[in-house]
């Protein structure tokens, strides 16, 4: 199946289609994200029956300001598939998919770790890769980095963050 | 308090204080059980593969719950790509996975690359998968000899890293490093083969078949290797597929998913090679797969050998925007910039000079999007989900390692089982800290 032809076959059911560099994004609502994930997997033309993985964009300034993002592996058929919730940053949740993917359930602690975004459902949301009492979601764009400036010969070199370089 | 603090204690096994150390409390009652022990498995045990801890509930020998504990090796990965040029971002991601450091530069590179709408030359292409070969071979090799050293058959811990070490000796002499290579770049690699290196990898090809003919003598019939590993940390297709387990682990449930012939990359289509399979799903079926996938790679480092030698031409894409113009090459004392190129930017050519120093100070403008970019890495699907604002810059890079997601998999193969079984599930599974916590 081309990306095309996946394309056309996702937006007779959700209209939001885009292809780009051959890879096919579905864009869906947050109420209808559990409920286009499973039939995904379960319409026999699309099999996506492999959840890769589980993240989010952060886009300070923009609406939605947060981007959930679901990568879909067909096993048997041997395609790929993007579907794509958007959020904003007061009301960063999504539902988890942890009842139709049992993979999810990392991936999605990740990402709140990450990003802060709540998946309502999950049986354990707690943070994953930094500790218990880390305070804030470091991969928001709008997280200090906590650099310092350093000294040169009177000059000051600003940390990383604010160097404005490129 | 951030916006995490109303969602800790969702789960039965955090207490009040959001810390799992205290132990798991009893689902029915909510204390914690007076008859079971909880024990603390690392995360500076030997046969952690690193700095995992396993938070135990034990009945006697027998695991009641497993729950792993990571992040002690989370050194920020994806967040340092952000704030680097997309030509850095190398450096870093090869650091998640050190075990098997050119999937990850391969995975993100030819997502830069598709971003960038650009083809590689063939030669650096067979290069990618030579390199990438061998990699899964001394990646094998570690799994191999770490899970010997954890079963206690040290020799076969010797022989898997004297039999790694011819292979880092290539990579030596190819990129310079034993790893972090940083040696696949945005459109090639950074330098052709050294004269000595055909020979170099022929002379492996010569040895390595017998070596592992040995490790097979040694091992498949071994009583205690069997009794340690078959049977042992089963997991079914359909549960990995559930899990998202990928690699040999699922190959060896009877799944022959690889992405090498399900979604072909680097011309992986042209080559002749078979995908082995098992079907018992246990320690001792992954164990095998991994033997035969070894062999399977050396038939495509062959292969690429053969080719390497009719292709000529350059290893990197000619495009002046987007090619990394400033050679290096081998001298007396290692690996250097290349006194030719040196010579041309700094006594020949004014405007070299500037191209270059734009080059290395800013980099690639990469146009807007997003891609993900999956390899079959050793140890399973390894995706790479880039997206850039068309800056010089990567916008967001996340690094879906293999590792990480496999590891997930560990409760359940573990759950009713025995305390002795953890060691040989956890090397069954041979997860890479660096790449489960990035």
């Amino acid at each position: 199946m081309t990306p095309q032809q996946m394309a056309a076959a996702v937006a007779r059911r959700y209209p939001d289609v885009l292809v780009a560099r051959d890879e096919v994004t579905v864009v869906v609502d947050r109420e209808a994200l559990a409920e286009a994930l499973a039939w995904l997997r379960d319409e026999p033309a699309l099999a996506m029956d492999f959840l890769s993985c589980i993240t989010a964009t952060h886009w300070p300034g923009r609406d939605p300001a947060l981007w959930i993002d679901y990568e879909l592996r067909s096993i048997p058929l041997q395609h790929r598939m993007r579907v794509k919730v958007g959020c904003g940053e007061g009301d960063a949740a999504v539902p988890s998919v942890t009842s139709l993917f049992a993979t999810a359930n990392w991936l999605e602690r990740e990402t709140y770790d990450f990003y802060g975004v709540v998946f309502e459902g999950h049986p354990n949301l707690t943070r994953i890769l930094l500790p218990v009492d880390w305070d804030g979601h470091p991969l928001r764009k709008d997280e200090p980095l906590g650099g310092v400036p350093t000294w040169y010969h009177g000059t000051r070199v600003p940390p990383i963050d604010e160097r404005g370089m490129a | 308090m951030s916006a995490g603090a109303g969602h800790r204690g969702q789960g039965a096994a955090f207490d009040a204080a959001g810390d799992i150390a205290g132990g798991f409390r009893d689902p029915a009652t909510g204390d914690y059980r007076q008859e079971t022990m909880i024990i603390n498995m690392g995360p500076q045990h030997p046969s952690t593969h690193g700095v995992l801890r396993l938070l135990l509930e034990l009945d006697g020998e027998t695991v009641i719950r497993c729950t792993p504990i990571i992040g002690y090796l989370h050194t920020g990965i994806e967040k340092n790509t952000e704030y680097r040029t997309w030509i850095q971002g190398i450096t870093y991601v090869t650091r998640a996975d050190y075990v098997a450091p050119f999937f990850n530069e391969l995975a993100y590179c030819l997502g830069v690359e598709r971003l960038l709408g650009i083809d590689v030359p063939e030669r650096a292409r067979l290069i990618r998968v030579l390199v990438c070969e061998l990699n899964r071979i001394t990646s094998h090799l570690v799994g191999l000899a770490t899970t010997g050293l954890e079963m206690g058959a040290v020799s076969v811990m010797l022989y898997g890293l004297r039999e790694r070490e011819i292979i880092m000796e290539i990579f030596e002499s190819l990129t310079g490093l034993r790893m972090n290579h940083a040696y696949i770049r945005i459109g090639g690699v950074v330098m052709d083969l050294p004269d000595d290196g055909p020979r170099k990898i022929r002379d492996l090809l010569d040895v390595l078949p017998a070596r592992i003919d040995e490790y097979e003598t040694l091992l498949n019939d071994n009583p205690i290797w069997r009794e340690r590993n078959e049977g042992v940390a089963v997991l079914s297709a359909e549960r990995c597929l559930e899990l998202g387990v990928t690699g040999p682990v699922l190959r060896a449930a009877g799944l022959a998913a690889d992405l090498r012939k399900d979604m072909p990359y680097c011309g992986y289509e042209t080559f002749d090679f078979d995908v082995p399979t098992r079907t018992e799903g246990d320690a001792y079926a992954r164990y095998r797969v991994r033997i035969d996938e070894m062999r399977e790679s050396l038939k495509i480092v062959e292969q690429a050998l053969d080719r390497l030698m009719r292709t000529s031409g350059p290893v990197m894409i000619e495009d002046p925007k987007v090619g990394w113009q400033a050679r290096l090459s081998v001298g007396p004392d290692g690996i250097g910039n290349d006194p030719e190129y040196l010579a041309h930017i700094m006594e020949e050519s004014m405007e070299a000079l500037i191209h270059h120093f734009k080059m290395v100070t800013q980099g690639v403008a990469v146009p807007a999007g997003e891609v993900y970019s999956t390899v079959e890495a050793p140890r399973g699907e390894l995706g790479m989900y880039l997206v850039s604002d068309g800056g010089h810059r990567p916008y967001r890079v996340k690094i879906r390692d293999p590792s990480f997601v496999n590891l997930q998999a560990l409760p359940d193969v573990i759950e009713g089982y025995l305390v002795a079984d953890i060691i040989a599930a956890v090397s069954s599974l041979d997860p890479v800290m660096g790449g489960v916590d990035r």
